[in-house]
C-alpha cells in the first residue's frame, strides 16, 4: 500500500483513460511530465499584438541554424509554438491547419482564435480516452489576430503563457510584466519574450539553443494581422538585448526557479 | 387508367401523341452551371517599363440589370501578383477563395518561395481546363499582371475553356474589340515595352475604360485599377471616369424610338 504515492504498481497507470481511486489518470500525468522536460516556450499578449518565442534545445552539433522550426503557421492569423514531442507538436499543427481550413470552407472567413483553440482541445482530449491511443507529448501555447480586434494565448485568453521545462520561471517574469494593464507594446514584447527565453535558460546552461520568434500584429502593426517570422534583425536585437539583461542581472544575484515536478500542472491547449 | 403510375393524370397518347418523358429526367449532368448569372464585364491590362498595369470596372450585371456597382474585380495575390476577372462573379468568388486557399498553405513555413505570377497563370489555366472538361466550367474570362521568374513583366489572359493567350497589351470582353484597337494604335507592335512609361499607361487604361463606358452598356464608370511594379502592387479602388463627353452620342442614329 505504500506504493500508492508514487502510483508505480497499484494498476491504474496501465492503460490510458483509467482513472485511480482519488480521481487521477495516470497516463496522462506521465504525458504532462514528458513534456515538462521539452524546450520553454513562451506566449505574450499585448495591446497591439501577440508574441510567441522558443527555446530550441540543439541535440545536435550537425544541425543546420534554423532546421526544425518548433513555431508553425496555422492559418494567417494564426501561430502554433509547442514544447515537447515535436513529431507530436507537427501533427498537432497539421489538425490545427485542417481545423483552421475546413472553418474557411464553411463559414468563407478565418475561424476565431478561440474557436480553433476549442476545437484543438477536444482533439487532444479526445487522446486521453481510449487505450488504442496515446496522449500527446506536447503543450502548445496558441497565438492570433481576430480581425475583430480581440486576441487570444492559448485559446483561454491568457494574457501570457509559458510551457516546457523553465516555465515557472517564465511565468513569474511573465506576472512581472503586468500585461492586463496591456501597456507593453508589440516591439516590448518582442524583447520581453526574448529575455524571459534566456532567463529560463539560466538552469539548463550547460545545453545550447536557438532562441526562435514570430509575432501577430493588429492590422495596421507591422505584420498586418498576420502570423510572420520576427525579422532577423528584430531578432538579433531582442538577443542582444536579452543577453545585456542577463549580465546585469547576475551582478545582483542569480535568482533561478524553483526545481522542477509540480504535478499540479495541468496540459494547456 | 391502367397500372402504369408514370402515364397517370397524364394526356393520353392516343389523343395527344406520346408524351415527351425527356422533361421527367433526373439523372445526366447538371445544366445550370454552364450558363453565367451575375457577371462583370472588360478587363484590360498593359505592360510598361518596370511593371503591368490592369483596370476593370466595379459593376456586376445580372442579365443587362446593373445590379451591383461595389464590386472589386481586381484581386491581389500576396505581393506576386493581380488578377482580373470578367465574366461570372460567383466563380470569381470561388477561384478567389481557390487562390486564399493556396496562399495560406504557401506560408505555412517561410522558405522564401513565392509563386510568381506567371506559375499563377499556369495555375490558372489548368484549373479553367479540368472544369471544361468535367462540362462544368467557371464562367471567367481572367488576365494574370505581375512578373515571371526572371524578374520581367508578365501578362497573360487565360479563359473558361482553359485557353490561354498572352501580349504586350490585353483585354477580355467588350474590351478585346473595343480598347484593343485603340492600345495597338497607342503601342504598335515595333514600340519595345522599354519606351512605355508607367503614367503612359496608366492614361492609356483610362482612355480605354472611358470609351468601354461610353459605348458598352454592361459597363460603369467607377474602376479599380492596378499598378505591380517591383515596388509591391497599388490598387486604386473606387475610381471615378473623368471628363466625360457625350456629345458624340447626339450624332448616334438608328436606335430606339427615335423618329429620324
Amino acid at each position: 500500500m505504500l506504493l500508492i504515492q508514487t502510483s508505480i504498481g497499484t494498476g491504474y497507470d496501465l492503460s490510458n483513460s483509467v482513472f485511480s481511486p482519488d480521481g487521477r489518470n495516470f497516463q496522462v500525468e506521465y504525458a504532462v511530465k514528458a513534456v515538462e522536460n521539452g524546450g520553454t516556450s513562451v506566449g505574450i499578449r499585448c495591446k497591439d499584438g501577440v508574441v510567441l518565442a522558443v527555446e530550441k534545445i540543439i541535440t545536435s552539433k550537425l544541425l543546420k541554424p534554423g532546421a526544425n522550426k518548433r513555431i508553425s503557421t496555422v492559418d494567417r492569423h494564426v501561430g502554433i509554438v509547442s514544447s515537447g514531442l515535436a513529431p507530436d507538436g507537427r501533427h498537432f499543427v497539421s489538425r490545427a491547419r485542417d481545423e483552421a481550413s475546413s472553418w474557411r470552407g464553411i463559414y468563407k472567413g478565418p475561424i476565431p482564435v478561440s474557436a480553433l483553440a476549442n476545437r484543438l482541445g477536444g482533439y487532444v482530449q479526445a487522446y486521453t480516452l481510449y487505450s488504442s491511443v496515446r496522449p500527446f507529448g506536447v503543450t502548445s501555447i496558441m497565438g492570433g489576430w481576430d480581425s475583430e480586434a480581440e486576441l487570444a494565448v492559448d485559446g483561454q485568453g491568457y494574457y501570457g503563457a509559458a510551457t516546457g521545462k523553465g516555465r515557472q520561471a517564465a511565468k513569474a517574469e511573465l506576472e512581472k510584466l503586468d500585461l492586463a494593464s496591456e501597456k507593453l507594446s508589440l516591439h516590448d514584447a518582442v524583447k520581453e519574450a526574448a529575455r524571459i527565453i534566456y532567463v529560463a535558460h539560466e538552469d539548463n546552461k550547460d545545453k545550447e539553443f536557438e532562441l526562435e520568434m514570430s509575432w501577430i500584429s493588429s492590422l495596421d502593426g507591422p505584420t498586418q494581422g498576420r502570423h510572420e517570422e520576427v525579422p532577423k534583425e528584430l531578432l538579433e536585437e531582442a538577443e542582444r538585448a536579452a543577453k545585456r539583461a542577463l549580465e546585469g542581472d547576475d551582478e545582483e544575484e542569480d535568482e533561478g526557479a524553483k526545481g522542477t515536478g509540480n504535478v499540479g500542472e495541468r496540459m494547456e491547449e | 387508367m391502367n397500372h402504369f403510375p408514370g402515364t397517370w393524370g397524364r394526356p393520353r397518347d392516343d389523343v395527344y401523341g406520346p408524351y415527351d418523358s425527356s422533361y421527367l429526367q433526373t439523372t445526366g449532368p447538371k445544366t445550370h452551371t454552364q450558363s453565367p448569372a451575375v457577371t462583370g464585364t472588360s478587363v484590360i491590362a498593359v505592360k510598361f517599363k518596370g511593371g503591368v498595369a490592369i483596370a476593370a470596372d466595379n459593376l456586376a450585371s445580372y442579365g443587362s440589370l446593373a445590379r451591383f456597382t461595389d464590386v472589386k474585380r481586381l484581386r491581389k495575390f500576396g505581393d506576386a501578383a493581380v488578377i482580373g476577372f470578367s465574366g461570372d462573379v460567383s466563380d470569381m468568388q470561388y477561384i478567389d477563395r481557390l487562390l486564399e486557399s493556396i496562399d495560406i498553405r504557401e506560408n505555412y513555413s517561410a522558405h522564401g518561395n513565392q509563386l510568381n505570377a506567371k506559375n499563377l497563370h499556369t495555375y490558372l489555366s489548368k484549373v479553367l481546363y479540368k472544369r471544361r472538361s468535367d462540362f462544368n466550367p467557371l464562367w471567367n474570362h481572367i488576365l494574370v499582371a505581375g512578373f515571371d521568374s526572371e524578374k520581367k513583366p508578365f501578362l497573360s489572359s487565360a479563359d473558361l475553356l482553359g485557353t490561354t493567350f498572352s501580349a504586350p497589351h490585353l483585354a477580355t470582353g467588350f474590351g478585346a474589340h473595343l480598347a484593343i484597337p485603340i492600345l495597338r494604335r497607342l503601342f504598335p507592335e515595333e514600340r519595345s515595352i522599354e519606351e512605355i512609361s508607367k503614367e503612359e499607361a496608366v492614361s492609356a487604361l483610362k482612355d480605354c475604360l472611358k470609351v468601354l463606358w461610353y459605348r458598352d452598356a454592361r459597363s460603369m464608370d467607377k474602376y479599380s485599377l492596378a499598378l505591380i511594379t517591383q515596388d509591391g502592387i497599388e490598387v486604386h479602388e473606387d475610381q471615378q471616369i473623368e471628363a466625360q463627353n457625350w456629345a458624340f452620342a447626339e450624332s448616334i442614329k438608328g436606335y430606339g424610338a427615335q423618329t429620324v
